[in-house]
């Protein structure tokens, strides 16, 4: 095979999602992030509503979402994106509007906003990577770090006394009746990533339908801040994150 | 013969949003202020104009719901007073840096703390020099009558979108509870989608193929382009101070003595000024309107034929600071307020005046 | 023309909604009118009192501590208000619950007893129409017609039915404030 052979669009395998931008990634290597960016990218391209998609980016790692995905993106203060979310809706109803949230942004400083908007069930969806840690400032302790698991803040492991427990927000928030659909995946396998992105899609299509509040988490590395391989972090998740936050659909309503 | 309505400055305020055409309200109750969104309830514009009126879970949510709206290039506002004006101020900041037009409501009340729900005028250094942080300014507007709460709705807006910048109306309890009759502005329709996307080019109105993707924040990780952004928002600051002044005098033709005051406290010092006139005493009111920016020349002309000043302000004197930093020394300036909630009366501030200054 | 009134008595008296029936008459008329309440805590069964300004021209300062005339519903309006009325002013009260006569020699002083007058009639909620009625009748600060718009205009369409009692008990205080100086 030459190289010609290669380049040659008939014999495409895999490409980078369109609506995926030029920019270099500043996530590390073997980050959740990039993964979920990529699968949000392709279902705005495939249900072609690039358009009408407003993204609302947190405050942690994913503070530059806005440089990767081509649509119009509002950076929200530290937690505080359903807020920006629910006014971005309302005010344009016919648009189809998401947060995207890490686990500090969402479950601890955000936690009035995230539950507030959830139980009014604001037409939005919601899109929370939980990996257990703070990554942006260094790996300090996050409302959803294992018990036991060591972090910057918590060297000596998370200690529920001191601590108190890992947040399983979205249990919390299956139990609000604005929410439509609460359902946890991850994206570390082929199979997982397909279940994840019909999870994306339906979010999305929720929150036209005007059903509610739809919330996707992804149970996520940090192979930096865990200080681990990529493939040992994602070892560690599923012998570790997924017994504390199993996998599969919280809540759908329209499975009742 | 013009339609007189009677009511208070809070309900003032509701009326005038949704005539101005406001696209959005997003507020948390407390207590001078809350009548603003019970009028607005009450109204429910959503069923004519199409306004969305929503309470919000918190002051902090509130105001990151106004950025969400103003980014979308919508006219949207918010109201509370001084404890939750404290919440709102880190999403002020934010939006100022990022550019966006809103308009904030401040009907202050005694602090520091939960303080009291008595008038008070103790937000100054707050709302004119800042509040949040990072260097940024608002337009600050500051209203003495109810027909100024109605009307600094549409020039507020208005000057927030001129800008990119949000203004503030900084009312008191006062001007809040108070009735007075009112001519409210006329009906203005909201603006079509169409309409927004023209006047707001950097909205959030979804990427449309022939542009570029609009990213609203107010992130910078590189120094030099953080320093650019100030740059770029002092410069408008200067225009503003240039171009936004507004006060009014009275009887400071033939002064000697000039009380500067704001809002409410501006009406108490017009009744001490004609006290004083009653007395002998050449006494004039200086009542600026736009706290920022602040009306420095024309109190720099006054200093140069009246023997001194008298600010009288409900707080342990804040904006008595820019005058002083006005005046530079050369007349008398000097102070008189009470706090926490008390509101000064006329005969206090005539008798301030006499023993500060004119001895 | 410039008339500064102060109402004050008990929460639930109808002392704001007296003041504002005042003002809306004095809008309707065409005066300057300024309505400031004494507000917080002090609505809440405590004591409450309004400040209302009538005039012909503009209106400074809606907060005095002077009064052309008081209303003084309670004994704490009493001890609070006697004192400020302007020298030749005017005092008006209700005895009921007091435990003093006012004491001002330099002001004149009138009583209406609208409480007894209003358990009297059986119509308890007229109690501060009765207290307007004697009011206009010494010192008509506002004509009927327009306190009778005013009131109108303050009223919710469904208690319009109300109109003509209300009526009723201002003629009737205008018949019982008496002079007691």
């Amino acid at each position: 095979m030459t190289t010609k052979d290669i380049i040659n669009p008939a014999n495409l395998v895999y490409s980078k999602a369109k609506l995926m931008t030029e920019n270099p990634m500043h996530y590390c290597p073997g980050c959740s992030h990039g993964v979920v960016h990529k699968l949000i990218a392709e279902v705005i391209e495939e249900m072609d509503i690039q358009d009408k998609t407003i993204g609302v980016a947190p405050v942690g790692c994913a503070v530059f979402a806005y440089n990767y995905i081509d649509i119009d993106w509002q950076e929200a203060a530290h937690g505080r994106a359903p807020a920006l979310a629910t006014a971005i809706k309302r005010l344009q109803p016919d648009k189809f509007v998401f947060t995207y949230q890490g686990d500090g942004d969402l479950a601890a400083i955000g936690t009035a906003e995230t539950i507030h908007a959830c139980n009014r069930g604001e037409n939005i969806a919601i899109f929370f990577v939980n990996n257990a840690i703070y990554g942006m400032t260094g790996g300090q302790m996050a409302p959803t770090t294992l018990e036991g698991m060591k972090t910057a803040t918590c060297p000596m492991g998370r200690n529920t006394e001191l601590n108190g427990y890992p947040l399983k927000i979205s249990n919390l928030l299956a139990e609000l009746d604005g929410t439509c659909y609460v359902t946890r995946q991850s994206v570390q396998k082929m199979a997982s990533i397909v279940r994840a992105k019909k999870a994306i899609r339906k979010a999305f299509e929720n929150s036209m339908a005007g059903k509610g509040t739809s919330v996707v988490e992804f149970v996520s590395t940090c192979n930096s801040g865990w200080k681990m391989s990529p493939h040992d972090s994602n070892k560690w998740m599923e012998e570790n994150m997924f017994p504390v936050y199993p996998l599969g659909d919280l809540k759908d309503t329209e499975k009742k | 013969m013009e339609d007189f309505k009677l009511m208070k400055g809070n309900e003032a305020i509701a009326h005038a949003a949704i005539r101005c055409g406001a696209d959005g309200y997003f507020g948390y109750p407390i207590t001078p202020q809350s009548e603003v969104m019970e009028t607005l309830m009450d109204l429910k514009p959503w069923e004519t104009t199409g306004m969305v009126v929503l309470q919000a879970e918190s002051e902090v949510a509130a105001i990151n719901m106004v950025y969400g709206g103003a980014g979308c290039g919508k006219k949207v506002m918010t109201s509370s007073s001084s404890p939750g004006m404290s919440l709102k101020q880190e999403g002020i900041s934010y939006i100022a840096c990022a550019e966006l037009p809103c308009l904030i409501v401040n009907v202050m009340r005694g602090g520091p703390g939960l303080g009291t729900i008595q008038p008070s005028q103790a937000d100054y250094f707050q709302s004119v020099k800042g509040g949040g942080h990072g260097d940024y300014r608002l337009i600050v507007l500051a209203p003495s009558t109810v027909q100024e709460m109605a009307d600094f709705v549409g020039l507020g807006f208005d000057l927030a979108f001129k800008y990119q910048n949000p203004a503030m109306i900084l009312a008191d309890g006062i001007v809040g509870q108070m009735m007075e009759k009112v001519v409210l502005p006329p009906f203005k329709p909201r603006r079509t989608e169409e309409e927004v996307r023209q006047e707001c080019p950097w909205g959030t109105t979804g990427k449309l193929p022939n542009r570029k993707r609009n990213i609203i924040t107010s992130l910078a990780l590189e120094a030099e382009v953080m320093e650019n952004i100030n740059l770029k928002l002092q410069a408008k600051y200067r225009e503003i101070e240039k171009n936004e002044v507004r006060f009014e005098t009275h009887h400071c033709e033939d002064a000697d003595y000039v009380l500067v005051a704001f809002g409410s406290i501006a009406r108490i010092c017009e009744k001490a000024m004609e006290m004083a006139r009653e007395e002998g005493y050449k006494v004039g009111v200086l009542r600026p309107i736009t706290l920022f920016p602040f009306p420095t020349n024309p109190i720099k002309e006054l200093s140069k034929k009246v023997k001194g000043f008298l600010t009288v302000e409900m707080s342990a004197g804040q904006m008595v600071e820019d005058v002083r930093l006005t005046v530079n020394g050369a007349v008398p300036v000097e102070f008189y307020g009470r706090m926490g909630g008390i509101v000064p009366s006329a005969e206090e501030i005539l008798a301030a005046l006499k023993e500060k200054l004119i001895k | 023309m410039k008339k500064e009134i102060i109402i004050a008595g008990f929460g639930g008296q109808g002392v704001l909604s007296m003041g504002k029936i005042l003002a809306y008459a004095g809008l309707l008329q065409g005066k300057e009118v300024t309505w400031m309440p004494a507000y917080g805590p002090e609505q809440r069964g405590g004591t409450a009192n309004v400040t209302v300004i009538l005039s012909d021209d503009r209106i400074s300062s809606p907060i005095l501590q002077q009064f052309d005339i008081a209303i003084v519903l309670n004994q704490p309006s009493m001890d609070k208000f006697e004192p400020r009325v302007k020298p030749g002013g005017v005092l008006i009260y209700d005895p009921n619950g007091m435990t003093r006569e006012p004491a001002r020699k330099d002001i004149t002083i009138y009583k209406v007893t609208a409480t007894e007058t209003a358990i009297a009639m059986n119509a308890q909620k007229t109690f501060n129409m009765i207290i307007l009625g004697g009011l206009l009748h010494i010192a008509p600060v506002v004509d009927m017609e327009y306190v009778m718009l005013g009131l109108k205009k303050s009223l919710p369409e469904r208690h319009h039915h109300l109109l003509a009692a209300n009526e009723m008990a201002m003629k009737q205080g205008a018949t019982i404030i008496e002079k007691m100086n």
